[in-house]
């Protein structure tokens, strides 16, 4: 074991855990920040999806190691109280059926929309395609993107 | 009046009215969990009038949800029709998760069943509840209860004078339980039929806990088991050394062929399993795909298997035929993958079981954790989380039976998480399957219709042999056969319907073209046949049927679509609910991409119109994916895929967008977590044929490369 200087949400932490332990373990198992979640373990369907210094990237596959000095922001940390607009399109379409992919989901959209301000249709299409979702709920994840953008 | 608190009367009442029981029930402290801003304070006191709902003495209202959530959206929808009946204001409606109870019936979410047969017994917690409030107001006020009527959680009498719930809810839970109670007629809807979010909705896009995976309890430990790689292969020994020395792993537990690692994370815990040398027995049986199709071929050759359904003398038909459409369609077996991996959390501590997690079927799962530990069942307390999808494959509780045994074992609470890999190859599949259908036609009509199927373990039940065309072709015969197999299949979303609906509505278009007649008019006129059965069997209608038909082809424009758009039509009656479908192609590069499903649904009621469209979006979106997609074959027993990198599922740039119509009227609701899904390949599949002139017989389409490219 050794230990680890995180910065998650604003705050900072100290892990002792194991170099090659997933960022997605320490942030559940270790810290309690359970919204994160897990799909896959092989960055295939996007529902541990983080920030990293303001970018998306999947937590399943990056070792605590790798990620020293970098801001991790968590779909708790996203907002408050649930103010972020992407979050606020996601209750105003109604999106989640089951809702587990969706915190994933939601992170690859807020990151998305910072690089792309005004996406059309398809590059909405394209960014979100990374994030699985076996309810099929995305042409909902669509709509939010489009009004999240508007609304930004 | 006399102010009675004699429950058991209740009782009389909603069993005689199909549900409701409340046998000893106890309100757990509530949580408020509403997506809207709750407009009323919380209550210092809470007053529970039935197993249903409680009233604070600030008039808000806590209604339990009694049924498992597993993304169809119950946990908003049921509460809504108990609030309707009450008389409140949505806004002042907080929802709790019923764990399993004696209280409720039926606490099960499987065959888009929930609302269907919830809906009386949710009604009558609502106008029970609402009656024992007027008593009390009437009591209070002086006046004749007759005479008071109740709105937004106000009762009012004639005269102008009013109480709230709030004022009388003490009051009211010591009323006497009514015997009889009138429903609302559906004109006088408030919250029926009108758009309500998901309770769910505010905590799902923070991340809060809700799901099984977020279970955490004290001293609990992180489980990962290695099973046998393949279907027919056991545990010879191992080696644990590795995995002992694993940081984080504090035990290794065998149970029978399987190897429990436990750690203080997941992490730990699925390195630790990684690290364990386990020796296999070489199988007796180790299973390949192609040898169960060699098998299901036969069946369908022969004809071979039980007999669900015979009308008239189809062999004469056939035989008197002026041609006959002989076509065969098959599919492969499907893992459910549900977003969030199989889980649940289990402490044994002497006789007793604390259990919590994401389970379709609770009752039935506490059962197994008793077999399974010894225990008895009523020591066996279930808690409901969220689900992170269940699309069956959370009927089967194998996982918190597992779990129940690891922590008896072990002395602590443990939680179980399936891998991805876990979680695809140690599956409880749709059975690998394939239909034989035949048709005769004689002067231009329909003659008979043979279907024969060959599943593995088993498919389709009596009832499917019942839904059309049966009842509207004289001579119809089904004929269902099956292969044994080691490899566990079970429920997928849909059940025995989800490649029958691809395969009879991909038929029906060829038959339409061999009879040169239109395929939506085919269905229309067909449909006439059933019209007035007395067959106790046929639960569909010959009406509600055309209904849908009708819908859907008038909403799509059937037959005008604008040049370069191809369409097919689809119509499926399943789960209760009557749907019919188009799809439309268009051409890019000559392949062809699919681009709007228009969908006309007859479900009666619509209960929450917002969330509904939700359910037929997804249905569609997923019944699309798993035809065009879906795919598990096994050698050797073992699956040809573990993880996604090696499974496709759809994803968002191929999802069609979708048009969604309900007939509007007032039949009592049925579900519609799954209706929408067995059409949609059919349709796709048409409007492909129409496209590019070329049929596809097989899921997944992917394969007709030369086709979809």
């Amino acid at each position: 074991m050794a230990s680890y200087e995180l910065n998650v949400n604003g705050k900072n932490y100290t892990v002792d855990v194991d170099a090659d332990m997933p960022i997605l373990w320490v942030l559940r198992d270790t810290l309690g920040l359970v919204g994160t979640k897990y799909g896959c373990g092989i960055s295939q369907c996007g529902a541990c999806t983080i920030h990293l210094d303001g970018t998306a990237a999947r937590s399943c596959g990056i070792p605590v190691s790798k990620i020293e000095g970098k801001k991790i922001t968590t779909i708790e940390g996203l907002s408050k109280d649930g103010s972020h607009p992407v979050q606020q399109a996601w209750i105003e379409h109604d999106v989640p059926q089951c809702g587990y992919c969706q915190a994933g989901q939601i992170m690859t959209a807020s990151a998305f929309l910072k690089d792309n301000k005004s996406p059309s249709d398809e590059d909405i299409q394209q960014a979100m395609s990374g994030n699985l979702c076996r309810c099929g709920t995305y042409l909902r994840i669509r709509k939010a993107v489009k009004t999240a953008s508007k609304n930004s | 009046m006399t102010i009675k608190t004699d429950r058991r009367s209740f009782i009389k009442v909603s069993t005689a009215a199909g549900g409701g029981l409340m046998l000893g029930f106890t309100w757990v402290a509530c949580k408020p969990e509403a997506e809207h801003a709750i407009a009323l304070a919380m209550p210092e006191e809470w007053y529970d009038v039935n197993a249903f709902l409680k009233i604070g003495d600030t008039g808000l209202v806590s209604i339990m949800s009694p049924n498992p959530e597993i993304g169809q959206n119950v946990k908003t929808s049921m509460p809504m029709i108990v609030a309707e009946e009450l008389g409140v204001d949505w806004k002042d409606v907080i929802v709790e998760q019923a764990a399993l109870s004696k209280d409720f019936d039926r606490q099960v979410a499987g065959g888009s069943q929930s609302i269907r047969k919830s809906w009386d017994s949710l009604r009558n917690a609502g106008a029970t509840a609402r009656e024992m409030l007027i008593s009390a107001a009437a009591e209070k006020m002086e006046v004749d209860a007759r005479e008071c009527t109740v709105d937004k959680g106000i009762i009012s009498h004639s005269s102008g004078k009013s109480v709230s719930f709030g004022e009388v809810a003490s009051m009211a839970s010591k009323q006497e339980v009514p015997t009889q109670v009138s429903f609302k007629d559906p004109s006088a809807y408030k919250i029926i039929g009108t758009d309500r979010r998901n309770v769910d909705g505010k905590n799902i896009v923070q991340g809060k806990p809700l799901f099984g995976i977020d279970t955490r309890k004290e001293g609990m430990m992180y489980a990962s088991v290695l099973r046998p790689p393949s279907f027919g292969q056991t545990l010879e020994t191992f080696d644990d050394s590795a995995a002992k020395n694993v940081k984080g792993v504090t035990e290794v537990i065998r149970f029978g062929d399987k190897i429990a690692v436990l750690g203080n994370s997941n992490w730990a815990a699925i390195k630790g399993k990684k690290s364990l040398k386990a020796i296999w027995k070489k199988g007796e049986s180790l299973e390949n795909s192609a040898d169960h199709d060699a098998a299901m071929k036969q069946i369908l050759k022969n004809a071979k298997g039980e007999s669900l359904r015979k009308d008239g003398d189809v062999a004469k038909a056939f035989k008197e035929a002026d041609s006959i459409l002989d076509r065969t369609y098959e599919a492969p077996f499907l893992p459910h993958n549900c977003m969030e991996p199989m889980n649940f959390m289990a402490s044994v501590e002497g006789e007793k079981c604390y259990a919590e997690g994401p389970i379709q079927t609770p009752e039935w799962t506490q059962n197994r954790i008793a077999t399974a530990t010894g225990l008895k069942p009523e020591n066996v307390e279930i808690k409901l989380t969220r689900m992170g999808g269940g699309f069956g494959r959370r009927l089967y509780g194998d996982f918190a039976e597992e779990v129940a045994q690891i922590s008896q074992k072990a002395g602590v609470p443990v939680q179980l998480l399936f891998t991805r890999e876990d979680d695809m190859t140690a599956g409880t599949y749709r059975p690998a399957s394939k239909y034989r259908i035949q048709a005769a036609v004689k002067d231009g009509k329909l003659t008979a219709y043979k279907l024969t199927e060959a599943a593995m373990n088993s498919n389709m039940y009596g009832l499917i042999a019942h839904f059309f065309p049966a009842g509207c072709v004289d001579n119809y015969e089904v004929v269902a056969g099956k292969v044994e197999s080691n490899i566990t299949t079970g429920a997928w979303r849909a059940p025995y319907t989800n490649f029958l609906g691809f395969a009879e509505q991909s038929f029906f278009d060829e038959l339409a073209a061999e009879m040169k007649i239109d395929p939506v008019q085919l269905r229309l006129d067909l449909l006439e046949n059933v019209k007035g059965t007395t067959d106790e069997n046929i639960e569909y209608s010959g009406e509600r049927m055309q209904g849908v038909i009708k819908l859907a082809a008038e909403k799509a424009g059937w037959g005008k679509a604008k040049d370069g758009v191809y369409q097919g039509f689809s119509a499926y009656y399943s789960h209760n609910t009557h749907v019919a479908e188009v799809a439309e192609v268009v051409l890019e590069d000559n392949k062809p991409v699919v681009k709007k499903v228009y969908c006309a649904v007859d479900c009666g009621i619509v209960i929450n119109p917002l969330a509904a469209k939700n359910q037929i979006e997804g249905g569609i979106i997923d019944g699309i994916g798993h035809a065009m997609f879906g795919d598990l074959t096994f050698e050797k027993g073992s699956p040809s895929a573990s993880n996604f990198d090696r499974y496709r599922l759809i994803r968002n740039i191929e999802a069609p967008d979708v048009e969604v119509h309900f007939v509007e009227n007032v039949l009592s609701p049925t579900g519609l977590g799954e209706p929408s899904l067995p059409p949609a390949g059919g349709a796709v599949a048409n409007a492909i044929a129409a496209a590019t002139g070329d049929r596809f017989y097989k899921q997944p389409f992917i394969q007709y490369k030369d086709v979809i490219g």
